[in-house]
């Protein structure tokens, strides 16, 4: 039986970790992620779990810290936000070139300038090139299910890297909202106890862990972590059927909701979908054609997947909550056009950024985003991509 | 309870209108609605005006974003009255839940034309004979579930003894004055 419970967005991923019980956690506070390992530690000092909490003194340092314990042989994980995701950038490229299989809590917030503590994708967006596996969470839930699936992802032998379970920094992180749980016992069963093939503190197999690799080395390896990406793909959706098998609750590269037979669709991520499922559940009262498609599964990004199931679209509207300033629109919008030129479907698509710093964005800014794409609106003046709710 | 209710909190900093929010949430679960609690985040200093919301509704609720139609407003401070629009898209079914020791037409004329229900509560004076001490937060939480009648006041009652436990283990001292400002409360509030 599921257990009904209210928890903010951090306390459900706090919660995933203590059922998962990882060997090691190095941190570094940031907000909105602050609440992570604040919890996990107060778990360690209630004696919850066993986990060795390593208080660090930067991110830069609690990533190091995080893949020498998973090098060493550990189970190993931190958290992070905005800045402290930046300070972690080289480390990120250490960790999926060591394909160490650790898994990194991010609670999206966006980065400075003007500093600014609220949600957008740019931290996330910034780090998407970074050979690790991202998935962005909609909701508490979702957050909380996404967690409990990420080691099983990383440390599968066909994969073997690292995983970034992403939310909104405050619309989900700190909203109390309704969710179940599984029981300790079944995420510690599902999760399984975790026996590296090779690591460092195996004296019988003695190995080396990030050495030098010269050019007639470097491509291979590269290549090898480009292998474990595309590997990913069967594997998350492998490690979903079974989650689904245990929870009831069924993930995918990405959510249709109404895109059957939809005209229409809003492609997007993360906390502002809800507000896309209602604009489409009242627009679909109308005899409208709809649908919002949610990319949980950013990297590897599903572009084959994603091209199937938009086959018959007329138009979208590709949200990102990031700017890329590649002066061609979002980031997300740019791989969703290219996986729709790479299958030779042409509808429009329009690239529109919205919500950055915590910008609010709502149900009737969704209808009137429908509006625009029904009456081929498509006209964004001096730019050629949109942003929605912003002075001029 | 049918369907969605919505309700927004105006407080400063440091009233603990986010408290109030966090445990409105709490408690309307505990009746098996599905809810949303959550503070809208700007500087955070003490004194300025801070914004908190609740959904509470019998479906599972989706939408992330701010309330601007809500179906109840609480304001923790009569002096923002002043500064805020605080009726801003209030439904006139609903009601505006005012902390204050003033009559309500003495306050009416500060609410820019709002023509629904007017509500009332000295929170000051409640929570000082309750709790000797001012926290405004208890009171304005029994008042609004009175108001919006979200959930039976025996029910809420039971719940909060509940709730007041767990959150004050550590000083029981305080319980008894909590749960008397809440009843209190739910007798004070006033049309």
């Amino acid at each position: 039986m599921a257990i009904r419970e209210r928890l903010s967005g951090n306390e459900a991923v706090s919660t995933a970790i203590r059922q998962i019980n990882p060997d090691v956690m190095p941190a570094f506070p940031i907000t909105p992620s602050t609440e992570i390992p604040q919890y996990v530690s107060s778990y360690v000092a209630d004696g919850l779990i066993d986990t060795e909490f390593v208080a660090v003194e930067s991110e830069h340092s609690a990533m190091s810290a995080t893949i020498g314990a998973s090098a060493a042989g550990a189970r190993a994980l931190t958290a992070t936000s905005s800045a402290g995701l930046a300070l972690m950038w080289e480390e990120l490229h250490i960790a999926s070139s060591d394909r160490v299989p650790v898994v990194l809590a991010l609670v999206n917030r966006a980065l400075s300038g003007p500093i600014n503590i609220n949600a957008d994708h740019s931290d996330g967006m910034g780090a998407r090139d970074c050979g690790w596996i991202q998935l962005y969470s909609e909701d508490n839930q979702e957050a909380y299910d996404n967690m409990v699936m990420a080691f099983r992802i990383a440390e599968h032998p066909d994969v073997l890297l690292p995983v970034m379970v992403c939310q909104d920094g405050f619309i989900t992180s700190h909203a109390v909202q309704n969710l179940l749980l599984l029981e300790d016992e079944k995420v510690k069963n599902f999760v399984g106890e975790y026996e590296p093939e090779d690591y460092l503190l195996n004296a019988k197999n003695p190995m080396a862990v990030g050495p030098y690799a010269v050019s007639s080395y470097y491509m291979e390896a590269r290549r090898s972590m480009a292998q474990g990406m595309l590997n990913a793909k069967k594997v998350i959706m492998d490690v979903a059927k079974e989650y689904e098998n245990l929870s009831g609750r069924g993930y995918n590269y990405f959510e249709e909701y109404q895109t059957k037979d939809a005209d229409y669709v809003i492609v997007v991520m993360g906390s502002a979908t809800g507000a896309a499922k209602d604009a489409c559940d009242k627009l679909r009262a109308q005899g409208k054609k709809v649908g919002v498609l949610k990319i949980r599964v950013f990297r590897p990004f599903p572009a084959e997947e994603l091209a199937a199931a938009l086959k018959n679209v007329k138009a979208i509207a590709a949200m990102d909550r990031a700017e890329s300033f590649s002066g061609n629109g979002g980031p997300m919008a740019a791989e969703l056009k290219a996986a729709l030129f790479g299958a030779r479907q042409y509808p429009e698509v329009l690239s529109m950024v919205y919500g950055l710093g915590g910008r609010d964005i709502t149900v009737e800014d969704m209808e009137m985003i429908y509006a625009d794409l029904e009456a081929g609106n498509f006209d964004c003046k001096e730019l050629p991509y949109r942003y929605v709710n912003v002075r001029e | 309870m049918k369907g969605l209710t919505e309700i927004r909190w105006h407080g400063r900093g440091g009233q603990g209108a986010k408290t109030a929010a966090l445990l409105l949430a709490d408690v309307a679960f505990s009746t098996g609605a599905e809810v949303q609690g959550f503070p809208e985040y700007g500087p955070e200093r003490m004194g300025a005006p801070i914004t908190a919301y609740n959904r509470v509704s019998d479906k599972p609720i989706r939408v992330h974003s701010n309330i601007y139609a809500p179906d109840y407003v609480v304001v923790v401070d009569e002096t923002l009255l002043e500064d805020i629009d605080v009726t801003a898209g209030l439904s006139e079914e609903g009601a505006v839940i005012i902390n204050t020791a003033k009559d309500k037409e003495e306050i009416i004329p500060l609410l820019k034309g709002y023509q629904g229900r007017v509500c009332t509560i000295d929170a000051r004076k409640v929570s000082m004979e309750a709790l000797g001490m001012y926290f405004p937060n208890s009171p304005m939480l029994a008042a609004v579930i009175k108001v919006s009648g979200i959930m039976p006041e025996e029910k809420f009652l039971e719940e909060m003894q509940m709730s007041y436990e767990h959150k004050f283990a550590s000083k029981p001292q305080v319980i008894e004055g909590n749960m008397k400002a809440l009843k209190i409360a739910l007798k004070e509030v006033k049309e």
